[in-house]
């Protein structure tokens, strides 16, 4: 990582394996993190459309009472997969594209801590998803719901093979997220730009790196409680099994672990893009940067100790339901302040409203609904009221389509140009969030009521004259509106790649070191490292920031003329990656496959670990 | 390997492969605590025996003897934490590899090769304890399937097991460097990774040894 202040011998290999081929080749082999941003969020986009039609299934059979549009059987896999798909192929994902792309640029640095590992994430994820996703289209997918409770999900009561997918398709993208997780941790740690102190980083980053603790510390909780049901499954365990004494609430209690912060690890991440949005569009940092920081950590921490208000119903007693429903009220505070620090960023702003900013704005305002709804339930009485019902099923679409998608769309808005070098078309995007908002409240605002009238969630199917049909005829006519406008967002997507307006650097004049740099980001992301001084060093840094700033924003220079060294595109960490999957998918086909998978993990591991990283330095 | 540090800036000045290590190591606290939480909370819930601390009758009037074996087991415990004291020696001597040894003393302490393999050789006798141990109580009457210890106290020590063995592979590669090219005061850091990682499965051991050997 030798900068352009130090006149250093071309390294002739380095950057030719970027710049000259952009074929399919050079996508499987890219150790580039801003191309793996890339590939995250194309595949996590083709996983939305999945996950949205399965949703779409679920709308159309409960559009009015007594459908039969799918069978009891069929229906149970579509909300399995609906939940498991958005929860685990879409959100998680599509902010680990932003964290590919984003944090290394925002940081001032020239790729991720260790840019095969990072790839390595990105492959495994890809491999994972289609591992857990494929079955749908046998009819033979997961049908024991995205929390999966054991011991529903044992052998005894889940003979199949669909819970079989489920268990092992999880296990393999955990360790997809605890890579990257390492990854990020790291990179965030070790490589900001000399000035990039911790309380000067973009608070994007700085929510990304809250997550990623949470993924190091709540991923291995699921996967041990996957572990066990692996083994009751094929090795005969009893982890699970009630009439060998086992404890029927084990599995709740290890999935919430984890299934909590995962909760945080969904939403931060959008309140990190919302954090660059407003500030850019209002033309003002970000009110009460140390407090957000310190309130985003704060919701991070105490996401761990607020497990099982997901399990009031389960009956824990007065001191566990008060403990649980205290912590959890408490949670509400932190991001309440952050809420009231998004309005008083904009309060006496510059304001434009973009498209990225009426998505910044429709979060603020659905969120907020969603964490409303959800500090009602954090009271156990309301809580046994609501619990299993369709108020549920209304909050937690208010927190993770009002919050993360929403978050997510201005996100995509508004770094497209940094991605292309193109603007997406604003009045196609105005139009998208617009009938999006609408959509989205029509689809789910009636779920409020729904619930409160009674209407259990998963049920397949249900009888007239309950007070439910209106409600859900709304519902699902929102739902197919969601549909319009997404495929509206996918026409605009991929219209503006080719064809939207020339970006230039910097087009929404905001203030963070990614804009700073040509769009699209060139391969190196930095001509000179940059000397940061500032919050916003393109607002108000001083002449360092300036002079940096001045030599990165030059266009059209490569690696080679800038002697800057990039690391080696590998095939290897795809291989790698293969095999893993491979292995586990001996577990349902035959022991050899799952001998021959690690072998061939094993002898690709070496060759990967013992190949050089980038050229030798001179 | 990869181009040595002190080419690259880092904010903190280490290397990032030690950061995330440290990283890694805390993420792999959570694993074992959950593991080890379940092996507390489901002790005492079997339904049959065998059972680690007390004898048991079956109805049909067969006899199981406390199944785990303090002795054998402190034994192999101590053999572990000895590979532990090698390992430190074998990171001292990389890191010392160029300083000149003028003793016998020295040049033993010296040898990142003896050890390296003394640590490897402690970790394997520990695990084939552990073979030892598993194969006996499963002649004993307790498989991973018998009963919630079984399930539990299998799954726990089978993992700690398993790292273990990920990490004298570890060693075996070093050592295969080592008789390479030679290990030198630049693969400190290599080494120094390593050790992190051994000493880590170490400490959970100990507190596997505690919790589930030690209280009854």
């Amino acid at each position: 990582m030798a900068t352009t202040a130090v006149p250093t011998p071309a390294a002739p290999r380095a950057a030719s394996t970027y710049d000259e081929n952009s074929g399919l080749w050079s996508w499987l082999a890219t150790v580039d993190h801003k191309r793996i941003g890339v590939l995250y969020l194309f595949t996590a986009l083709s996983f939305f459309i999945v996950g949205g039609l399965e949703a779409v299934i679920i709308r159309a059979q409960l559009q009015g009472p007594n459908g039969h549009l799918v069978s009891a059987e069929t229906y149970n896999q579509l909300f399995t997969m609906h939940g498991t798909t958005m929860v685990f192929l879409v959100i998680m994902p599509l902010s680990a594209a932003f964290f590919n792309f984003l944090i290394p640029l925002q940081i001032g640095a020239r790729d991720v801590a260790f840019p095969r590992l990072n790839a390595f994430s990105y492959w495994v994820y890809l491999f994972g998803g289609l591992f857990i996703t494929l079955p749908i289209f046998f009819h033979v997918a997961p049908n024991g719901g995205w929390f999966g409770y054991a011991p529903l999900t044992t052998r005894a009561f889940s003979p199949g093979i669909n819970i079989d997918f489920w268990v092992i398709g999880l296990q393999i993208l955990g360790i997809s997220s605890l890579a990257a997780a390492f990854n990020f941790i790291t990179t965030i740690i070790n490589l900001r730009a000399p000035g990039m102190t911790l309380m000067r980083m973009p608070m994007f980053t700085w929510m990304s790196f809250v997550v990623q603790f949470l993924i190091i510390l709540a991923f291995p909780v699921i996967t041990v409680a996957l572990v066990f049901l692996l083994f009751d499954r094929f090795f005969g365990t009893q982890f699970y099994e009630i009439a060998a004494g086992a404890d029927p609430l084990l599995w709740q209690h290890l999935f919430w672990i984890f299934g909590h912060p995962e909760v945080y690890i969904l939403i931060l991440p959008a309140f990190g893009l919302v954090s660059e949005i407003i500030p850019t569009f209002s033309k003002k940092p970000l009110f009460g940067y140390p407090v957000m920081v310190y309130s985003g950590m704060l919701i991070g921490l105490l996401g761990f100790g607020v497990w099982a208000h997901h399990m009031f119903a389960v009956g824990m007693g007065p001191i566990g339901d008060s403990v649980f429903s205290l912590a959890t009220m408490l949670i509400g505070i932190p991001t309440g302040v952050k809420i009231f620090n998004w309005i008083g960023t904009m309060a006496q702003g510059h304001l434009r409203f973009t498209t990225a900013m009426l998505f910044a704005i429709g979060l603020v305002a659905l969120f907020t609904i969603g964490g409303i709804s959800g500090v009602m339930h954090s009271s156990p009485p309301a809580d046994l009221q609501q619990t299993d019902s369709y108020f549920i099923v209304a909050h937690f679409h208010y927190v993770l389509f009002g919050g993360s998608i929403m978050g997510i769309f201005g996100g995509i808005y508004h770094y497209f140009p940094k991605m292309t070098g193109r603007l997406m078309d604003e009045k196609l995007g105005k139009i998208h969030f617009w009938l999006n908002f609408i959509a989205m409240n029509l689809t789910f605002f009636p779920m409020h009521f729904s619930g409160m009238l009674g209407m259990p969630r998963r049920i397949y199917t249900y009888d007239s004259g309950q007070g439910w049909d209106t409600f859900n005829l709304i519902s699902s006519i929102g739902a197919y509106m969601l549909v319009v406008s997404s495929a509206l967002f996918a026409y605009n997507f991929m219209r503006s790649r080719k064809k939207g307006e020339i970006a230039g650097s910097n087009p929404w004049d905001a203030g963070t070191l990614e804009w700073s740099i040509p769009s699209p980001a060139p391969e190196y992301n930095f001509a000179t490292i940059p000397q940061v001084s500032s919050r916003y060093p393109l607002w108000e840094g001083n002449e360092k920031d300036a002079e940096s700033a001045r030599i990165n924003s030059q266009e059209g220079k490569t690696a080679e003329d800038l002697h800057i060294i990039l690391p080696y595109s590998t095939i290897k960490p795809l291989i790698v990656a293969a095999s893993l999957v491979f292995m586990f998918c001996g577990l349902i086909t035959s022991k050899a496959l799952l001998f021959v998978g690690a072998a061939m993990m094993v002898v690709t591991l070496y060759s990967w670990l013992l190949s050089p990283l980038e050229p030798e330095h001179h | 390997m990869s181009a040595p540090a002190a080419h690259h800036y880092t904010s903190t000045g280490l290397d990032s492969r030690k950061i995330a290590i440290w990283a890694f190591i805390g993420s792999e606290c959570m694993l074992f605590v959950s593991l080890i939480s379940t092996y507390l909370i489901y002790k005492g819930r079997s339904i049959v025996g065998p059972f680690p601390h007390e004898a048991w009758v079956s109805p049909s009037g067969e006899h199981f003897n406390a199944i785990l074996n303090i002795p054998v087991t402190s034994a192999s415990t101590f053999v572990l934490l000895m590979s532990s004291l090698f390992m430190v020696l074998a990171l001292a001597a990389v890191q010392n590899k160029n300083v000149p040894k003028r003793t016998r003393g020295e040049r033993i302490l010296g040898s990142s090769k003896l050890w390296l393999w003394a640590t490897a050789i402690a970790g394997t006798t520990f695990l084939g304890f552990q073979a030892f141990e598993f194969t006996s109580f499963v002649h004993e009457g307790l498989s991973i399937k018998t009963n919630l210890f079984g399930s539990s106290f299998f799954t726990l020590t089978g993992f700690h097991g398993a790292h273990v063995t990920a990490g004298v592979i570890w060693l075996l590669t070093l050592l295969a460097i080592d008789y390479r090219r030679g290990l030198g005061p630049n693969d400190a850091l290599n080494v120094d990774i390593a050790a992190l990682y051994w000493h880590f499965v170490d400490v959970v051991w100990i507190a596997i040894f505690t919790l589930v050997y030690l209280i009854k």
